[in-house]
């Protein structure tokens, strides 16, 4: 099972940014680089939302932001990791729409829940496997600094 | 001109994050890459050859999809070639009783 690192700096502005958001979803990007165990975040990029019309439930960054946050983490060595994003009063747990909209096989997602305002849990999912015909999200552990924090969702 | 790899599809592009190619139109481009890494066509494209509908292409910083020529825009050596996969999704809809 792979695991994702990331500074605490980084896990707090996540969870800031979708406590900012509320009650419509946050949305971002995760860059840093792979390790044999998974990937090592070194920072968070914000990112809009496109969908002003369902931003409550739905989330979509323009690719022609992620040209440019690609083009940003090339200059610092890193790689785009993965994605983050919120829901607001949902549980921190990829939905129908989350898989099904998902194509950066071998990315984190990183979804966190935000109820009342208020973010509760943050959950890592990697999208494993080879194809877009094969794709599953796999739910990893976060390790924060040191400590390894999160459980197996329901 | 230059194709950038987006982290996805780098297991199939050799590792590399960047490839060079001499095309002298997107689609020859492309063409080129995935001739050079066949492992990439059934990412990018559908079975019918069409460029899968996730899969967002970048001229520098313009659509291809609202370029003139489409597929068909000429490039230059210092042109760059960006393969973006979409990025989306939400929360399932909430039922208010």
């Amino acid at each position: 099972m792979s695991a994702l690192l990331m500074p605490r700096p980084v896990w707090e502005a996540i969870r800031a940014h979708g406590e900012e958001t509320y009650p419509h979803e946050c949305c971002g990007a995760l860059l840093g680089v792979a390790t044999p165990n998974g990937w090592r975040i070194e920072s968070a990029v914000r990112a809009g939302n496109t969908r002003t019309d369902s931003a409550h439930n739905r989330y979509s960054i323009a690719p022609v932001e992620l040209v440019q946050i690609e083009r940003d983490a090339r200059s610092r060595g890193l790689e785009i990791a993965g994605f983050y994003h919120s829901h607001p009063d949902h549980p921190a747990q990829w939905s129908a729409t989350d898989f099904a909209e998902a194509h950066w096989l071998g990315c984190s997602y990183v979804i966190t829940a935000v109820a009342r305002g208020t973010a509760t849990v943050t959950n890592s999912f990697r999208l494993c496997g080879a194809t877009e015909e094969d794709k599953q999200f796999e739910w990893e552990p976060i390790a924060i600094d040191d400590e390894c924090i999160g459980r197996e969702p329901c | 001109m230059t194709i950038f790899i987006p982290t996805p599809l780098r297991p199939f592009a050799g590792g590399r994050n960047e490839i060079d190619v001499s095309a002298a139109t997107i689609a020859g481009a492309l063409d080129e890459l995935t001739q050079a890494h066949p492992d990439l066509r059934k990412h990018l494209f559908t079975a019918e050859g069409k460029l899968r509908s996730f899969v967002n292409l970048y001229l520098n910083d313009e659509d291809v999809r609202y370029l003139p020529a489409k597929e068909s825009t000429p490039v230059a050596a210092a042109d760059t070639l960006s393969i973006i996969p979409s990025i989306a999704g939400g929360r399932p809809f909430s039922v208010v009783r």
